[in-house]
């Protein structure tokens, strides 16, 4: 098929996989939900919506153009190139495919708000709302788009001739047509997604410091049924996630979904064996842990590897994670729900372990060393690059609007103190008992009474 | 009238009502509540970190009954709340002064 006419299959798949992705979202608001305490599962919810309706603004407006408009400098693309996702009609189709451009650019969009919305986890019970939209609508433009720029831009941590791996490895091809010998492999978004989203975690997680009484109380997850619930639509978003970063309905995208279910098999059941043998018990926390770290890992990898590598890639992952996120507690870093063991380590193994598994230029497949370098050098660019950025705007809005609540709103939990509501408000005393201003209702005129209020109820049933 | 409490372990509770049941009990009230005794906490491991699990989910029972009933009530309910392991429970009884059903305003032992 002549790829610039369109396709409907491809422009059917993308759609649906765009609607998948967003899915995501809602998904770890019930991932993240179930985790915390019962005092603040509406407000970790929040994070993840409000996330959606930040995300989904800023991206039209400036974030898709400067992740994919012209090239400047191998950094960004021009913030003018789509402003508002203008310059182009409806009619338009992304260059080189055969797919509607504001098709792609919807699809895109759903990736920069699952991003943003995964550091929700680091910084959970403790930050007031406003400075987390603000911090999603600066983190959007200035580190998610200018990263994925640089990896999927033909910035100079993708495979253009311009990038870091062509000055490593050199050139193939001549002229227009040259590209990097040994290209870096993110097919779906290790580093740009989840790299990205657990580095800026471990920032904000260190700029906001740690929750009241980190370290000595408990603070087990209130609800598991809905973690496991936001585990399976997690799970079942990412096949938008992976399979649609395809970009058409073709045989890649199968490869893509088969990996993607098996290397997360494998991770829940790598995380499940780790807490076996350390806690002699396995826990639907760690499954669904597991299963997270599994989908995380083979993302960047999700077309590269076969079936079988995607098994030992996802075991891999599920096991190692399991083993980095209990060293929070040694360092004393309060990644709430464990944005960094699960993301920053899990996108850091699948990135890495391309290196070696990829049929085409992996390690273990005979093929050299270098696809192992460039794998690592991006995944390094990419710590630096969210690092530097998250820190720049954590402490802006640190010095200006600031992080915290009270601790004694954090004490009372943030969804009463902060929302005026509580997720389980199960006899409605819940908000009344809160010293706030009691809502005024107007007593509605009383009725006249009726027969029915003046015959006594049945007593056949006296119990007592 | 006694006012008879029982705090037991949440499995017992099955056991314990069917006993009560069959001893004539027409009703009571069950509460899910934590505490300690004298086995203290425990310490658990969770997601690779020690935590120490100082409380423990207990069934609490409340039930009102004539003087007269209160002593056999008792033993039926620590005969069937027995496993004979630490943690099995307590039950104690107090006296109570006013007993009303709230639909007639009957009082005393006739609202039991």
């Amino acid at each position: 098929m002549d790829p610039f006419t369109l396709d409907t299959g491809a422009t059917a798949w993308l759609l649906m996989s765009a609607s998948l992705v967003l899915l995501m979202t809602p998904a770890l608001a019930l991932f993240y939900g179930g985790m915390v305490r019962a005092r603040t599962v509406l407000n970790m919810m929040l994070m993840s919506f409000t996330a959606i309706a930040v995300g989904a603004i800023v991206w039209t407006v400036c974030g898709y153009s400067i992740a994919f408009g012209s090239d400047i400098g191998g950094i960004i693309g021009d913030p003018l190139s789509h402003l508002g996702l203008h310059g182009e009609d409806a009619e338009s189709l992304l260059a080189g495919s055969g797919v509607p451009f504001l098709v792609a650019a919807g699809f895109q969009m759903t990736f920069a708000i699952i991003g943003a919305a995964l550091i929700s986890g680091a910084i959970a019970d403790r930050v007031r709302l406003r400075t987390w939209v603000l911090f999603v609508a600066a983190w959007i433009p200035l580190c998610y788009a200018p990263l994925a720029h640089m990896v999927w831009g033909g910035g100079i941590l993708s495979g253009s001739a311009d990038s870091l791996a062509a000055w490593m490895f050199g050139t193939t091809g001549s002229g227009a047509d040259a590209v990097a010998a040994v290209a870096p492999i993110d097919f779906a978004g290790g580093t740009v997604v989840h790299i990205n989203a657990g580095m800026a975690g471990l920032v904000l997680a260190l700029v906001v410091g740690p929750r009241l009484g980190f370290g000595t109380d408990a603070m087990k997850p209130h609800n598991l049924p809905l973690v496991m619930l936001g585990a399976a639509l997690l799970w079942f978003g990412w096949f938008g996630f992976n399979a649609g970063s395809a970009g058409t309905a073709d045989a890649t995208a199968g490869l893509a979904w088969v990996t993607t279910t098996v290397a997360t098999a494998a991770a829940a059941l790598g995380w499940a064996l780790v807490e076996r043998i350390r806690d002699r018990h396995v826990t639907s926390l760690g499954v669904a842990s597991g299963i997270v770290a599994g989908l995380v890992a083979i993302t960047p990898a999700a077309a590269a590897v076969s079936p079988l590598g995607a098994i030992a890639l996802g075991a891999v992952a599920g096991a190692v994670c399991a083993l980095v996120v209990p060293l929070k507690h040694r360092v004393g870093i309060d990644d709430s729900l464990d944005v960094v063991g699960v993301h920053l380590t899990g996108g850091i193994v699948g990135t890495v372990l391309v290196g070696l598994l990829s049929v085409d230029t992996g390690l273990l497949y005979g093929h050299g060393a270098a696809q192992l370098v460039v794998q690592t050098v991006v995944a390094i660019a990419a710590i630096i690059v969210s690092g530097v950025v998250t820190l720049a705007i954590a402490l802006v809005l640190r010095a200006t609007v600031g992080w915290r609540i009270t601790p004694a709103e954090e004490r009372a939990g943030i969804d009463i103190s902060r929302h005026a509501e509580a997720g389980y408000d199960l006899v409605g005393s819940l908000a009344s008992r809160r010293d706030r201003r009691p809502v005024r209702i107007e007593p509605a005129p009383a009725p006249a009474p009726t027969a029915a209020d003046r015959t006594p109820a049945p007593t056949g049933g006296d119990v007592r | 009238m006694k006012l008879i409490t029982a705090v037991i372990q949440p499995h017992a509770l099955e056991a314990v009502t069917d006993a009560l049941r069959e001893a004539g009990v027409a009703g009571l009230t069950i509460s899910e509540v934590a505490g300690y005794g004298r086995q203290g906490g425990h310490t658990e491991v969770y997601r690779g970190a020690e935590y120490r699990i100082d409380t423990i989910p207990k069934i609490k029972l409340e039930i009102l009954a004539d003087d007269a009933d209160e002593p056999g009530l008792v033993e039926v309910i620590v005969a069937s709340a027995r496993s004979g392991r630490i943690g099995d429970g307590k039950v104690w009884s107090t006296d109570v002064g006013r007993v009303v059903r709230v639909r007639t305003g009957e009082e005393g032992p006739g609202a039991l």
